[in-house]
C-alpha cells in the first residue's frame, strides 16, 4: 500500500507536485495505480527545462533592454536588496530523523523500529546527534558555517493540529484570527504599490506568510506561462482586451464591496504580473552550477530564484515549498529518506548557484516545519503529530552556530513531545532587525516578549 | 451542477466534499472516490449525524484519513482528531488532546484487504481490532464505539453552533448575528440535526440577498458558464482548468477543504481566464463567418451579454466594457478592417464579462 498519512499537506504542496509533473495541459497523476491524467503532455523534465530556461531569458533580456520591464519594477529593481526565501516542509518533518539523537539510550526505546544506527556522520554542535544520512549536504554547509540549526523550535503550549500550527508560524504569532502573514506584514510595510514581485509564492498559490493587507504580492505556478490567450483575439483587438481586463479590476478596486474589491484587485495585480512577466519565454537551460534531477521541482523552483536575482527582479521576501510530504504517520523511513534527501540536495545546489552568481550575501534561506513529531513511534513504522521540531538558516550571512540547544529524548512534554528550547517568533523577530534591519516590533506581535537570538554574522 | 433539475443537491454535495474534504490523492481510487460523492449526494438534506455516521465508515475516508491503520494495538489519532476539529466541533471549542486520544480508541475496530489487482477492498468492522474498554469522551464515560464517537460529538453543547456557522457560511460570506444563529441551532436541534430545514432557512434569509457578495467557488463558476452557454461537461480538461482555479474536485488541498477567503490571486484569476476561453471556444466566431460591419460599441456589449444571458452588469464595468468596444472601433479605420475589428471585438467582450468582478461573485 502506498504510504499515505493524514494528508494533511499544504494547498500549496499539491499545486506545486501537480504543477511540477505537467504542462498546461493536464494535472499529474502521483499514484502509480491510477490511470495516466488524459491529455498529459511533456514529461516532467521537459518541463522542468521549460521553466527554468525561462528565467535564463531575463537573465539575458534584462541586461540588454530593461526596458522590457514594467516601469515600476523597472525602478524597484534593486541589486542591493536583501532577500529571504521561506522554505516550508509540510506536515511536519521528524526532527529526531534529520538530527538523530543516536547519543541517548532512550532514543532507541522510543524508537525500536525507526531509530537510525549510530557511526555516522555527528552533528559538530552536539555530540549526542547524527545526521540522517540523506542530510550530508546540510552537514557540508553546517562545516562551512553557513547553516544554522535550530533543533528544538516550536513554542510554548504546542498545538498538535497541522492548522492551527502551520497557521502560528505563518502568521508570526499565536493569533487564529490574524490574517496578514509574517512577511506579508513586513512588506506592508517597506514595500511599493507597484511590485508585485516583492512577494514571490512560486507554489502556483499565494503563500499565507506572505499575505499582505496593502501592498500586492505575486502567485505563480509557473513564471513561463503567465499569458492571457482568448480564442479568436489577436492583434490591436487582444492587446485592448488585456488593458481592459486591468482596467476593468482597477474600477472595481475600491468597491465597498469585499468579495468585488477582492476580484477586481485580482484582475488588476494579474494585468500587472503579466506585464512584468511577459519577457520571460525561452526553452534553454544553463547556469553556472548543475542542479540535482528533482522530479519534485523544487530544485528547478529555487533554480529559478536565483536566475531572477541574478536578472534584478525586485524579490524581496519569496516563499515556496520544500519537496513531499512530512506527514509521516506510516512507513516513515522510505518517504522521508527521499524527501530529506530532495530537500538537502536542492538547497546546497541552490546556496552553490548564488555563490557562484555573487548573489550568496544578498540571501538568506529559512526553513520550516508546522512542528515535530511525536518521540515515540506509532504503530505503522510511523510517527504522530509531536511539539517542537527543527529549523534551519542557510547562507554565506547565516551565523552558522546553533540557536537553542537539543533537550535530549529523556525529559518529554507530558503528550510525550520535544520541548521547544526556541521560538519561532524570536527567529522572525531576528530576522527581521538583524537581516532586514527592521522594527521587529512592527512586524510580530508583541516582540519584546522574545528573545533575540544572533542569526546573521 | 452543470446538468441537474435538483441544483440544491448538487449545490449541498459539494458542500459535504468541502466539509469532509477527501482527496484521491491520498486515496489512490477513483471507485472509492465515486462512492464517497454518492453518498454525500444520497445524503445531502438528511440527518447531519446519518451522514457522519456514514462518512465515518466510507471506504475513502477511512483510507484518507488513517481509519484502517487505527487498531487497539496501535491507535491512530488522525481520524478522532479531525472528527472534532473540523467536522462536529471546531478547533479548540470543547475538547482536549486527551479526548483526541480517547476518541481515537473508540474508533478503532476498520480494516480492509489489500489485493494488488483490486487494491483496498472489503472495508469492514472487525471487533477483534476494536478497544472494548472503557473510554472518558467529552465529559462521558463508557465503553464507547464508532456510532457513539460520532453521536457524543453531534450531541455535544458546542455542535450545533458549529453546525450553523458552518453551512452558513457557504451561502452568506459575514456570520450570522447571534440572534439568527440561535434561531437557527434551535431548528436544527428540534428538527433532530437535519440538515434541510436549517438550509432553508438559511435561503431564506435576508442576508442572502440582501448583505455582501461572495467570490463564487471556481466549481460554481464553471457551472454557471456551461449552464448559461446550454453546454454539457463535454471535456475532462475540466479537471486540470479546475487545478489551476485552485479546486479540482475530487483533490481538495487537505482535510480541511477548500479555503474559501482564498479563491483569487494571481495564480488562480489566470485559472478563471482559462476557464472562460475554455467555455468559449465553441462559440467562438469565426473568420468565416459573416459578421455586421456597422455594429455600434454598446450594441456589441449588449450582444456579449445576451450570450452570457443577460447577467446584471455594475455600471463602472458597464463603462469599461464599453470605452473597450469604442476604442477598438476608432482601431478600424479602413473600410475592410470593419467587420473583422468587430468579430474579434465581440469574441473579446465576451471574455471580458464573464472574467469581470461581476461575474466573478454572486
Amino acid at each position: 500500500m502506498s504510504h499515505h498519512c493524514c494528508q494533511d499537506f499544504s494547498r500549496t504542496e499539491l499545486l506545486r507536485r501537480a504543477a511540477a509533473g505537467t504542462t498546461p495541459r493536464g494535472p499529474a497523476t502521483r499514484d502509480p495505480r491510477m490511470p495516466e491524467a488524459a491529455g498529459k503532455g511533456l514529461d516532467r523534465r521537459q518541463f522542468l527545462l521549460r521553466s527554468a530556461g525561462v528565467m535564463l531569458t531575463v537573465y539575458g533580456a534584462s541586461r540588454l533592454d530593461l526596458g522590457l520591464f514594467d516601469e515600476g519594477v523597472a525602478q524597484a529593481a534593486g541589486a542591493s536588496d536583501r532577500v529571504l526565501v521561506n522554505v516550508f516542509l509540510a506536515g511536519g518533518i521528524d526532527s529526531l530523523s534529520v538530527l538523530a539523537p543516536v547519543g541517548e539510550a532512550k532514543y532507541r526505546d522510543l524508537r525500536p523500529k525507526l531509530a537510525l544506527p549510530g557511526g555516522g556522520t555527528a552533528f559538530a554542535e552536539d555530540g549526542r546527534l547524527q545526521w540522517h544520512p540523506s542530510a550530508l549536504p546540510l552537514a557540508t554547509l553546517h562545516g562551512e558555517g553557513k547553516l544554522s540549526v535550530m533543533p528544538a523550535i516550536g513554542y510554548d503550549h504546542p498545538d498538535q493540529s497541522h492548522f492551527n500550527s502551520r497557521h502560528f508560524w505563518e502568521v508570526g504569532a499565536l493569533d487564529p484570527k490574524l490574517v496578514t502573514g509574517w512577511m506579508g506584514r513586513y512588506l506592508d510595510r517597506v514595500g511599493t504599490q507597484d511590485n508585485p514581485l516583492q512577494g514571490l509564492s512560486l507554489d502556483g498559490d499565494l503563500a499565507p506568510a506572505i499575505a499582505t493587507a496593502r501592498v500586492p504580492v505575486a502567485a505563480v505556478a509557473s513564471p513561463d506561462q503567465y499569458d492571457f490567450w482568448a480564442p479568436g483575439v489577436w492583434g490591436d483587438v487582444e492587446n485592448f482586451m488585456l488593458d481592459s481586463f486591468a482596467s476593468i479590476g482597477n474600477g472595481h478596486a475600491g468597491s465597498r464591496d469585499a468579495a468585488m474589491r477582492a476580484a477586481g484587485a485580482a484582475a488588476a495585480q494579474s494585468a500587472r504580473l503579466r506585464a512584468q512577466l511577459a519577457p520571460f519565454g525561452s526553452d534553454k537551460l544553463t547556469g553556472p552550477v548543475a542542479y540535482p534531477e528533482d522530479d519534485s521541482g523544487f530544485a528547478g523552483r529555487l533554480q529559478a530564484i536565483s536566475a531572477m536575482l541574478a536578472a534584478g527582479l525586485p524579490l524581496r521576501c519569496v516563499a515556496l515549498g520544500g519537496p513531499g510530504d512530512y506527514d509521516t504517520h506510516d512507513s516513515q523511513p522510505e518517504s522521508l529518506t527521499e524527501n530529506i534527501k530532495t530537500t538537502s540536495d536542492g538547497l546546497l545546489a541552490f546556496q552553490r548557484d548564488l555563490e557562484a552568481r555573487g548573489l550568496a550575501d544578498r540571501v538568506l534561506v529559512q526553513v520550516w516545519s508546522e512542528f515535530g513529531r511525536r518521540a515515540e513511534e506509532n504503530g505503522s513504522e510511523g510517527t504522530d503529530h509531536g511539539a517542537a521540531g527543527i529549523g534551519f538558516l542557510m547562507g554565506t550571512r547565516a551565523k552558522g552556530t546553533m540557536v537553542g540547544e537539543f533537550p535530549g529524548v529523556d525529559r518529554l512534554d507530558e503528550d510525550g513531545n520535544l520541548r521547544a528550547t526556541s521560538d519561532f517568533r524570536a527567529v522572525y523577530s531576528s530576522l527581521l532587525e538583524q537581516w532586514f534591519g527592521h522594527d521587529a516590533a512592527a512586524v510580530i506581535p508583541n516582540a519584546g516578549r522574545f528573545g533575540r537570538p544572533a542569526l546573521v554574522r | 451542477m452543470v446538468r441537474s433539475n435538483s441544483p440544491l443537491v448538487e449545490r449541498m454535495t459539494l458542500v459535504w466534499h468541502d466539509w469532509f474534504a477527501t482527496s484521491d490523492d491520498g486515496v489512490g481510487s477513483s471507485r472509492l472516490m465515486l462512492r464517497q460523492n454518492a453518498l454525500f449526494r444520497r445524503r445531502a438534506l438528511g440527518s447531519f449525524e446519518d451522514l457522519l455516521l456514514d462518512v465515518t465508515r466510507d471506504p475513502a475516508m477511512l483510507v484518507w484519513l488513517s481509519g484502517i491503520e487505527n487498531t487497539k494495538e496501535a491507535p491512530n489519532e488522525n481520524y478522532g482528531r479531525e472528527l472534532m476539529e473540523l467536522f462536529t466541533l471546531g478547533a479548540g471549542r470543547g475538547y482536549t488532546e486527551h479526548d483526541v486520544r480517547e476518541q481515537a480508541r473508540a474508533l478503532t475496530g476498520f480494516r480492509a484487504d489489500w489485493d494488488d489487482g483490486v487494491g483496498l477492498h472489503a472495508f469492514r468492522f472487525d471487533d477483534e481490532l476494536h478497544d472494548g474498554g472503557t473510554k472518558r469522551i467529552l465529559g462521558k464515560r463508557g465503553d464507547f464505539d464508532w456510532r457513539d464517537a460520532c453521536r457524543l460529538c453531534v450531541r455535544h453543547s458546542t455542535h450545533s453552533a458549529f453546525f450553523v456557522n458552518k453551512l452558513w457560511s457557504y451561502f452568506i460570506p459575514v456570520a450570522p448575528g447571534s440572534g439568527t444563529r440561535r434561531a437557527l441551532e434551535r431548528i436544527y436541534e428540534r428538527g433532530g440535526y437535519k440538515v434541510r430545514p436549517v438550509l432553508e432557512a438559511i435561503l431564506m434569509h435576508p442576508q442572502l440577498y440582501k448583505g455582501p457578495r461572495m467570490v463564487k467557488p471556481p466549481a460554481v463558476y464553471v457551472a454557471g458558464m456551461l449552464r448559461a452557454t446550454k453546454r454539457g461537461v463535454d471535456t475532462d480538461s475540466w479537471t486540470w482548468i479546475g487545478h489551476l482555479m485552485g479546486q479540482q474536485l475530487f483533490r481538495p488541498p487537505n482535510v480541511a477543504g477548500w479555503d474559501d477567503q482564498r479563491w483569487l490571486d494571481t495564480a488562480t484569476w489566470r485559472g478563471r481566464w482559462i476557464a472562460v476561453t475554455n467555455a468559449l471556444r465553441p462559440a467562438q466566431i469565426d473568420n468565416d463567418q459573416d459578421y455586421p460591419e456597422d455594429e455600434r460599441s454598446a450594441e456589441a456589449v449588449d450582444k456579449a451579454l445576451a450570450f452570457w444571458g443577460n447577467p446584471t452588469l455594475s455600471r463602472t464595468t458597464r463603462q469599461k466594457l464599453e470605452a473597450f468596444s469604442e476604442r477598438c472601433a476608432q482601431t478600424a479605420d479602413r473600410p475592410w478592417e470593419q467587420e473583422p475589428v468587430r468579430r474579434l471585438r465581440q469574441n473579446a467582450l465576451r471574455v471580458l464579462i464573464a472574467t469581470s468582478p461581476d461575474l466573478q461573485t454572486s
